[in-house]
């Protein structure tokens, strides 16, 4: 359990949290409509005669989003339901063309499964934890409205009208602003491996309804708002921390928690109240009359099966198993799809996919290739250096041509040029040198330029060695072989 | 020799395929047929330029031995059907002056069947009514009246009442309709024509504007069965676009026909034995029972028990639907907008909403808002539900026993304009005995059967089994053909 606790005037105040996460399924087109489901589009381009409600037009489920989303379910552990069903929830908005939304309140397409979230702990996270998933449906996303086109009118924009969403409802499972944010990352993870959302925030294709209840420890638990449509997992986070303590202020101060919908200002980090549970609206929820209810074939949840990915926890498992990386490498190259998609792509191009070359390859990805892409603010799939040449630099090192510091010099003009490492090898005569004859010579001129050190060592001073092994490296340019140095070091200086 | 609009689609097609006439001699005698009964109001608006675009079109079909199943036949189109440049209004002041890009599936095969469109025709306001009244356009007026000397005038039944008026009146050869609790049994029934409406999901829904979903169907109504058959064939078919049509090949209904029941048994519901039921209606239903009995039926009595509760039922789930799909006419993108000055969001919405929905309409909302609404869900949607359940395994109980039932198709004769108005619940009396029916989802159809005392039509019920239309068709042919009805309106109404 989180030993997260917000101290208040009577004492420690425990902060129970669940989770409702709107996913946009990947899908080229709408949950009931053809129209395209691409984001920046412009306004009213990507939108149906379904998706405008005009009279007499029926929905007609896209079998790609169902299988989005039961692929989403499978990858959480969770029951799939072989039947689920459509209801309506009817409200008048003008961003909402048929004046319901079709959505799954009665009989979800996915049942209950679980998201776990590893320790982390620098977030106060003592070991990893398992949150619960309630269920996981499918449903219409609105459309948007513009105020800030005309002085006194609104615009609507339907582009986002019918897009296909998973609703995602975690169980109040999680204690500490922490947990939310590491259950959202990993839920973000789970999702783009599986390919069913991007999850790109900025965009909205992912966005958190975010619950929050206090009680003091032991207690059952208290009242609670949901935060509404919060777009960051930091602001999602920011949201739960002022939330939790507006509650307890307002308790300790001999309120009532009111169950009602908030909404989460980050410029002032602060939720303000949207509206009460008595003037909340009555959805008159309904099976939908124009769709059939959804029978899941046992082929095509066969086939789902079939397609889902090595998902984050089991791929971290292997890569600690079966390369033996130690845990960090394990845990980083796996938390992100496009990490662990580079990392086996590099892999295989080193021709020797396995633990021999795997350690090497995670240290390296790890260290100088994230340290390259963060200097350049891009992301992995944005690298200038590929796989393919990641292995071949890998190669040299491992069969002595560069060592360390040559490799290094050699990525530096790699991510400069995207040339091939060999060619750059080739071309500016960086190759490290085993020669012991030429190393020899050098080392001599060193010794005989630095006598009185020389001395000093004989005499005891054993630390000088690395002065003598710089000195040698800084006159071969760097190219000589540090091992063999050693040790015709070690030799000469007896 | 017979006029041309005398004639229903089997005698206009035959009659054209052997170079009796021109389809452009169909489309002019029907077009003027149509600009001279005014006074039926049966029509919202005219379309002679398509009847006429599709005669030529067919001509040039037959010239080239091209001939497609409905070539040379205009048809009247009940305006539920959005029709591609054509005003399309439910017979509502929201839908005034709509004009859909698109066309509905139904219509969208007449067409290509070769068809041609005299109008859009006038129907209860959104297709909730049994009278026409409830229409924006004003009611239409049936062309029948009661030999009682008085001219009051009739209703034409509803909702699909401008079909049924103007095939009674042979302004049209036929028409689409649709029914959702009975819209085209009991108007074919008032006005002495055929009608019938399939098994759910045998017509698509695609650009019906919707009523209540899981009930709202497409019909056939025509002058006699085997127009019934004809028009029904074009209509029917599978179509991805509705999730709830049936992928199932269509019947030829037609060729099939007979009206031999030999081997075939037919079932007599008790329960549509009611109180105050017409002594005419009940000894007409007992001629049918006679009359079936010599096409070689065995009668079998059979029990729906459930049927008491399918008014209270259908009344229930089809406003409950309705209220529901009803909310897309808000004022925001297509139709009425009443945008009062410095009005907002919410503001508009009523205001639209009030100006652009008739009585009936917003009765069935506010039921079906209120029967959705939390803490009442259960006590009424959920349990109709049930109850509908029941009614449907009533059918299929009764349909293990016997192949089709006979049942009277209203509990009266037309009644006069204004007569039952004043009472909705009177008014949801007469749908009696068709919602059953239509909550089962199983197909049916009136024939006309006689005329009552006061020179009135009245029809005759046949309900099938699920996809079995033909069995239906050939016990309709059956009592058609022994009831001999050819009874026809005194034209009053022509200019």
């Amino acid at each position: 359990m989180s030993s997260y606790r917000i101290q208040g005037a009577t004492g420690e105040w425990e902060v129970v949290i669940g989770l409702e996460v709107h996913a946009q399924v990947v899908s080229n087109a709408k949950l009931f409509s053809g129209a395209s489901a691409a984001f920046g589009a412009q306004p009213n381009q990507s939108v149906s005669l379904v998706d405008a409600a005009m009279p007499g037009m029926l929905p007609v489920p896209n079998e790609e989003c169902i299988r989005q989303a039961v692929k989403t379910g499978m990858a959480l552990g969770a029951e799939i339901n072989r039947w689920s069903r459509f209801d309506r929830k009817n409200y008048f908005y003008a961003d909402l063309p048929q004046g319901y939304q079709i959505s799954q309140l009665y009989h979800p397409l996915v049942g209950e499964g679980t998201i776990t979230i590893d320790a982390d702990e620098k977030a106060g996270i003592a070991e990893a934890r398992t949150i619960g998933v309630e269920r996981l449906h499918v449903e219409q996303d609105a459309g948007k409205l513009m105020h800030d086109q005309h002085p006194t009118r609104s615009y609507v924009d339907l582009n986002r009208s019918g897009v296909a969403l998973m609703e995602i409802v975690s169980k109040p499972d999680m204690r500490s602003p922490s947990e939310a944010g590491a259950y959202l990352r990993k839920l973000r993870s789970i999702l783009r491996y599986v390919g069913s959302c991007d999850g790109n925030m900025e965009e909205g294709s992912m966005r958190a309804d975010v619950n929050v209840s206090v009680r003091k420890p032991g207690d059952p638990f208290g009242t609670r708002t949901e935060t509404k449509n919060v777009n960051s997992i930091r602001f999602v986070m920011a949201a739960i921390e002022s939330e939790a303590n507006r509650q307890v202020d307002v308790i300790e101060g001999g309120g009532t928690i009111v169950q009602e919908t908030r909404l989460y200002d980050p410029d002032r980090n602060e939720t303000r109240s949207m509206r009460s549970k008595e003037d909340a609206h009555d959805y008159r929820y309904f099976p939908d009359p124009d769709l059939l209810p959804l029978e899941l074939s046992e082929e095509f949840v066969a086939q789902c099966r079939a397609e889902l990915p090595e998902l984050p926890d089991a791929k971290r498992a292997r890569y600690e198993g079966e390369l033996g990386l130690p845990a960090y490498n394990a845990a980083v190259l796996t938390s992100d799809v496009e990490t662990a998609r580079w990392f086996e792509a590099l892999l295989d191009a080193t021709g020797k996919p396995g633990a021999e070359v795997a350690r090497a390859a995670s240290n390296w990805l790890i260290s100088d290739l994230f340290g390259a892409l963060n200097r350049l603010g891009k992301a992995i799939d944005e690298s200038p250096v590929s796989p393919k040449q990641g292995a071949e630099l890998l190669a040299l090192v491992a069969d002595g041509t560069l060592s360390g510091t040559l490799a290094k010099q050699v990525f530096e003009i790699m991510l400069e040029t995207g040339d091939d490492p060999a060619k750059i090898v080739e071309e500016r005569g960086l190759k490290q040198t085993s020669d012991t004859g030429a190393i020899e010579a050098v080392i001599a001129e060193v010794m005989a330029a630095n006598a009185d050190k020389v001395a000093e060592y004989r005499g005891g001073k054993d630390k000088l060695f690395g002065f003598f092994v710089g000195q040698t490296m800084k006159a071969m340019g760097g190219k000589a072989n540090p091992g063999v140095v050693n040790e015709l070091l070690k030799k000469a200086l007896g | 020799m017979t006029a041309i609009t005398d004639l229903g689609i089997a005698g206009l097609r035959d009659g054209f395929r052997a170079g009796d006439f021109s389809a452009r001699e169909i489309a002019d005698a029907f077009n003027g047929a149509v600009a001279g009964a005014k006074a039926l109001n049966a029509f919202i608006i005219e379309t002679p330029d398509h009847a006429i675009a599709a005669a030529e079109a067919a001509d040039r079909a037959r010239a080239a031995g091209e001939l497609l199943p409905l070539s040379g036949v205009p048809l009247g189109i009940k305006d539920l059907f959005c029709t591609a440049g054509y005003q399309t209004t439910a017979a509502s002041r929201m839908l005034g002056g709509f004009t859909p890009t698109y066309e509905s599936t139904v219509t969208a095969k007449l067409f290509a069947a070769g068809a041609g469109m005299l109008g859009k025709l006038n129907l209860d306001q959104f297709a909730m009514g049994s009278s026409n009244e409830t229409s924006a356009f004003g009611n239409v007026v049936s062309p029948w009246r009661r030999n009682d000397g008085g001219n009051a005038a009739l209703a034409p039944g509803g909702s699909s009442g401008g079909s049924s008026s103007a095939i009674a009146a042979r302004i049209v050869p036929a028409a689409t309709g649709t029914d959702t609790g009975g819209s085209i049994r009991q108007p074919a029934a008032f006005t002495g024509i055929a009608g019938i409406k399939p098994t759910y999901g045998r017509c698509s829904r695609f650009g019906i504007v919707a009523f209540a979903s899981s009930l709202d169907q497409a019909g056939a109504m025509a002058q006699d069965v085997r127009d019934s058959a004809i028009l029904l064939e074009a209509m029917s078919g599978f179509d991805p676009k509705d999730s709830t049509s049936l992928d199932v090949a269509v019947p030829q209904w037609e060729a099939n026909l007979s009206s031999d029941l030999k081997g075939k048994k037919v079932g007599i519901p008790k329960e549509y034995r009611v109180d105050n039921m017409p002594p005419e209606i009940d000894a007409l239903w007992k001629q049918g029972i006679e009359w079936l009995r010599d096409a070689g039926a065995e009668i079998v009595d059979v029990s729906l028990p459930h049927t008491r509760y399918a008014l209270p039922t259908y009344y229930i789930i089809a406003p409950a639907e309705a209220s529901s799909n009803l909310a897309r006419y808000d004022g925001v993108r297509y139709g009425l907008r009443d945008l009062p000055e410095g009005a907002n969001l919410q503001e508009m919405y009523a205001a639209t909403r009030a100006a652009g929905f008739g009585p009936e309409v917003k009765r069935r909302i506010l039921i079906g808002t209120y029967v959705l609404s939390a803490g009442f869900y259960d006590a009424y949607y959920t349990k109709a539900q049930k109850v509908r359940a029941l009614i449907a395994r009533d059918f299929e109980e009764a349909f293990r026993q016997v192949d089709v039932l006979l049942t009277p198709t209203a509990p009266s004769a037309a009644f006069a304009l204004g007569e039952k108005s004043a009472d909705p619940l009177e008014m949801y009396l007469n749908d009696v005995f068709t919602v059953p029916a239509s909550l089962a989802g199983v197909p049916a159809m009136s024939v006309p059967a006689g005329l009552d005392g006061q020179g009135l039509p009245l029809g005759l019920q046949i309900i099938g089994r699920p996809l079995d239309e033909q069995g239906v068709l050939n016990a309709g042919l059956a009592i058609e053909q022994r009831a001999g009805f050819t009874a026809k309106p005194q034209n009053w109404w022509a200019k």
